[in-house]
C-alpha cells in the first residue's frame, strides 16, 4: 500500500453526488476503486512500473477554472477543436463547424445510446485507474459520427493545463462512436503545460466498415503523472490506424486495448515513446482477436536516455475461432545511456490453429555500421549517434500523413534532442 | 601541393580478428593521379579502403600511411574524412528517418568547420545539393528521402558520388562502385568521377572488372592478391587481366 490516499482520491470529484444520469456509474466506480488492489511489484501488470511519482507527490486538489491564454490549435491544421482546460470543457474555445451526421455532446446532454456505450468499451479492465477515471468523471465529450458520414476535417481534442493546475488531478474522458462506413481523423493532443496528475479513458467504437485515423500526442509536462487508457472495439471490416507519441512526465502509463469483434477488421498501431532524466514510461498494449480474418500490425519504438526507464508489454490474444488472423508486433528500443533501462515483453497467446503471427523485441545501442558510415563522412561520433537516434523514431513519423501534425512532432523531437538535434531542412 | 605525394603507404598490414588480410602493402599516389586496384575476391581490396578510412574491427598490424604529409593512422575516422579522404562504399548503409539532405549538410558542415570555413546557410546548401543531385542524374526527391532508404543499387552508388561531389575530397577511394550497375548508371558514375579529376585530387578505383576503366582511365593499375600488391603497370595491365583472368597472376605469385 502506498501513500496515495485512496479515500481522499475517491471523494475528489462527484461530491454532493452530482445527481446526474452518471451518478450511478460513478458510485459503482468509486466502490471498485476502493476495493481494488493497489498495484505493486507483485502485480503482474505493474511489475516494472513504480507508482512512486504518484505516491510521493500530493496531487489531490481540484484545479481552478481557467480560460483563455494558450493557443490550443496545431499550427496549420484545419480541424474542429474541442478544448479542455484544467480538465474542464471550454465551450468558448471549442469550435466545431456543423457537419451533418456529426454530433458532439457534453456528458449532461448525451443521448441514451451514447450513455449506454460510455464506460462499456473500457469495461473489464483490471486497471484500477480506469475506475478512478470513471469516479472522477464530471465532464466529457461524447461524439457520434452517424452511419456513412465522412468527416471533412480532423477532429482535434486538446487538453490544456496551466501553472495553477500544478499538483492538481483530474480525469480525461472521451467516447467516439463511429457509425457504419463512417470516416474520421481524430487527434488527441496533450500539449503539456501543467505538472498535474491525469487519469484518462478514451473509448472508441468502430461500427462495421468504419475507418478511423487516431493520432494521440501525449506531450506531457516533465513533472506530470499521466495514466491513460485507449480502448477500441472494431466491428466487421472496420479499420483503426493509431499513432501514439509519448514524451514527458515523471510517470506515464498508457494502456491501449484493441478488440477485433467482427470479421475482417484491420488494426495498425505505431507508437513512439521517449524517456529521459528519471522519467518512467510504460506502454501496455493488448490486442484481442475474437473474430476471424482480422489483421493487426503494431510497431512500437522507444528511446531511453539518462537514468530513465521504459516498460513495454505487447500482448496479442487470439481466441478460439479467430482463424485466418494475421498479427505482427515489433518493439525496438534504443538505449542512449548506460544507466537507462528497458523492460520489454511481447506476449502471444494463441488459441486458434490457422493464424499467422510474429513478434519481436529488441533493446540495443546504436548500430555500429551506421555510425561508421556517418563518421566516414566527417560527422563526429556523438553527432552521428544523435542523428541515428533521431532517425530511429522519425522514420515512424513519416506514416502520419497530416503535414501540420508531422511538423509538430518533428519540432517536438528536435526539442527533445535539444541543441544536439540535426538542423531542420525542408 | 606542398608534398610530393597524396598518399604514401608503406608495408601496411591489417587483420580482422585473427585473420591477417593485408600482408604488406606499398603504394605511392601523387596528386592528380588515378590508381586502379584490381584483384580477385578476397584479395583484400575492400579491406584496404576500410583500413584507410579507419573502420573499427580492422586492426593495423604494421606499417605507415601518410596522407598529405600527415599520419593517417593516428586519426579518428571522422578526422580522416575532414582531412579530405572519402570512401565510396560498396554497400552504402540505409538510414531511415534521417533525410539525405540533413545528412549531407551535417557532413559538409563538419568538413567546412574543420577547414575554418563557415557553415553554408540552409538555402544556399539546398540549392547546391539540388544542382549536384541533377549532375548524378538523381531526382531531387532523393534528397528528402531517408539516407539510401529504399534506393536501388544504382541509386545508392550515385548517392555516393553525390556525397563525393559535395565533400570535394583530396583523395577518393571508390570501392567497387561499378558493381551492380548497368551501363547507363556506370556512365553517370564515371562522368561524375571524371568531372572531379583535377591536378590536386587523386582517386583509388577498386574494381573487380576492367569495364569501369574504359570510362575512368587510370594512370596506374595495381593487382592485389593475397594481401599484397603483386603487380603494377599501365592501363594495358587491366586489359591483360580481363583477357587472362586472375588465375594467371595468382599462379605466378605463388
Amino acid at each position: 500500500m502506498g501513500d496515495f490516499d485512496r479515500q481522499a482520491a475517491a471523494a475528489l470529484y462527484g461530491g454532493a453526488d452530482a445527481g446526474d444520469w452518471f451518478s450511478g456509474a460513478r458510485r459503482a466506480s468509486r466502490a471498485a476503486w476502493l476495493v481494488s488492489d493497489w498495484p505493486g511489484r507483485k502485480t503482474e501488470e505493474w511489475k516494472y512500473t513504480s507508482l512512486d511519482a504518484l505516491e510521493s507527490g500530493s496531487w489531490l486538489r481540484v484545479p481552478p477554472h481557467a480560460s483563455g491564454g494558450v493557443d490550443h490549435r496545431i499550427a496549420g491544421l484545419e480541424a474542429d477543436y474541442l478544448v479542455f482546460r484544467n480538465g474542464r470543457f471550454d465551450a468558448e474555445a471549442s469550435r466545431v463547424e456543423p457537419v451533418s451526421g456529426l454530433q458532439i455532446h457534453r456528458l449532461a446532454d448525451a443521448p441514451e445510446h451514447l450513455r449506454e456505450r460510455f464506460g462499456s468499451i473500457a469495461s473489464g479492465t483490471a486497471n484500477p485507474f480506469a475506475a478512478l477515471a470513471a469516479c472522477w468523471t464530471e465532464d466529457a465529450v461524447l461524439v457520434h459520427l452517424e452511419e456513412g458520414t465522412i468527416a471533412p476535417r480532423p477532429l482535434c481534442v486538446v487538453h490544456l493545463g496551466d501553472d495553477a493546475a500544478a499538483g492538481c488531478a483530474w480525469a480525461q474522458r472521451l467516447l467516439l462512436v463511429a457509425g457504419a462506413r463512417s470516416e474520421l481523423t481524430l487527434v488527441e493532443h496533450f500539449p503539456g503545460g501543467a505538472a498535474a496528475f491525469v487519469t484518462g479513458l478514451t473509448e472508441i467504437d468502430l461500427q462495421p466498415g468504419a475507418q478511423l485515423r487516431h493520432i494521440r500526442l501525449q506531450l506531457d509536462a516533465e513533472e506530470a503523472v499521466h495514466i491513460g487508457g485507449v480502448h477500441v472495439d472494431l466491428r466487421d471490416a472496420s479499420a483503426y490506424r493509431g499513432f501514439v507519441l509519448a514524451t514527458g512526465s515523471r510517470l506515464k502509463r498508457l494502456d491501449v486495448r484493441l478488440r477485433h469483434r467482427g470479421p475482417g477488421a484491420d488494426a495498425a498501431l505505431d507508437a513512439v515513446y521517449l524517456a529521459r532524466r528519471s522519467q518512467l514510461v510504460d506502454l501496455h498494449t493488448t490486442v484481442e482477436h475474437e473474430s476471424p480474418h482480422c489483421t493487426t500490425r503494431e510497431i512500437c519504438r522507444g528511446i531511453v536516455d539518462d537514468e530513465a526507464r521504459a516498460v513495454f508489454n505487447g500482448r496479442i490474444l487470439i481466441r478460439p475461432g479467430a482463424q485466418k488472423t494475421s498479427a505482427d508486433l515489433s518493439n525496438r528500443n534504443l538505449l542512449l545511456s548506460d544507466r537507462a533501462e528497458v523492460d520489454t515483453k511481447p506476449e502471444l497467446e494463441i488459441y486458434a490453429d490457422d493464424v499467422k503471427c510474429s513478434h519481436g523485441a529488441t533493446v540495443s545501442r546504436i548500430d555500429e555500421k551506421s555510425l561508421y558510415y556517418l563518421q566516414s563522412r566527417g560527422i563526429a561520433r556523438e553527432e552521428a549517434e544523435v542523428l541515428l537516434a533521431f532517425g530511429f523514431v522519425n522514420a515512424l513519423f513519416a506514416g502520419v500523413e497530416l503535414a501540420p501534425v508531422q511538423a509538430l512532432m518533428d519540432a517536438g523531437l528536435r526539442e527533445w534532442f535539444g541543441s544536439r538535434a540535426p538542423e531542420a531542412l525542408t | 601541393m606542398d608534398h610530393g605525394h597524396m598518399l604514401s603507404i608503406r608495408n601496411l598490414g591489417a587483420r580482422i580478428g585473427e585473420k591477417q588480410i593485408l600482408k604488406g602493402i606499398d603504394l605511392e599516389i601523387k596528386p592528380g593521379e588515378v590508381h586502379a586496384i584490381m584483384g580477385p575476391n578476397g584479395s583484400g581490396k575492400s579491406t584496404l579502403g576500410y583500413v584507410l578510412s579507419g573502420r573499427e574491427g580492422y586492426e593495423v598490424t604494421g606499417g605507415e600511411v601518410s596522407f598529405r604529409g600527415k599520419d593517417l593512422l593516428a586519426m579518428q575516422t571522422e578526422e580522416r574524412a575532414r582531412e579530405g579522404l572519402f570512401l565510396a562504399f560498396q554497400y552504402p548503409v540505409e538510414i531511415p528517418g534521417v533525410s539525405n539532405m540533413e545528412f549531407l549538410k551535417a557532413a559538409v558542415d563538419a568538413s567546412r568547420a574543420h577547414r575554418g570555413l563557415e557553415a553554408f546557410d540552409a538555402v544556399r546548401f539546398m540549392k547546391l545539393a539540388r544542382e549536384t543531385c541533377t549532375r548524378v542524374n538523381l531526382a531531387q526527391d532523393f534528397l528528402k528521402r531517408g539516407v539510401n532508404e529504399g534506393f536501388s543499387g544504382g541509386e545508392k552508388k550515385r548517392n555516393e558520388i553525390l556525397q563525393m561531389m559535395l565533400l570535394e575530397p583530396s583523395l577518393a577511394v571508390l570501392d567497387e562502385t561499378d558493381s551492380g550497375l548497368d551501363i547507363d548508371a556506370l556512365q553517370v558514375v564515371a562522368a561524375g568521377v571524371n568531372s572531379m579529376r583535377s591536378p590536386d585530387r587523386s582517386f583509388i578505383v577498386v574494381t573487380h572488372y576492367q569495364r569501369l576503366l574504359d570510362f575512368i582511365v587510370p594512370d596506374v593499375v595495381h593487382v592485389l592478391a593475397g594481401g599484397r600488391i603483386v603487380r603494377s603497370g599501365g592501363r594495358e595491365l587491366a586489359l591483360e587481366l580481363e583477357e587472362k583472368g586472375y588465375a594467371w597472376i595468382e599462379r605466378e605469385v605463388v
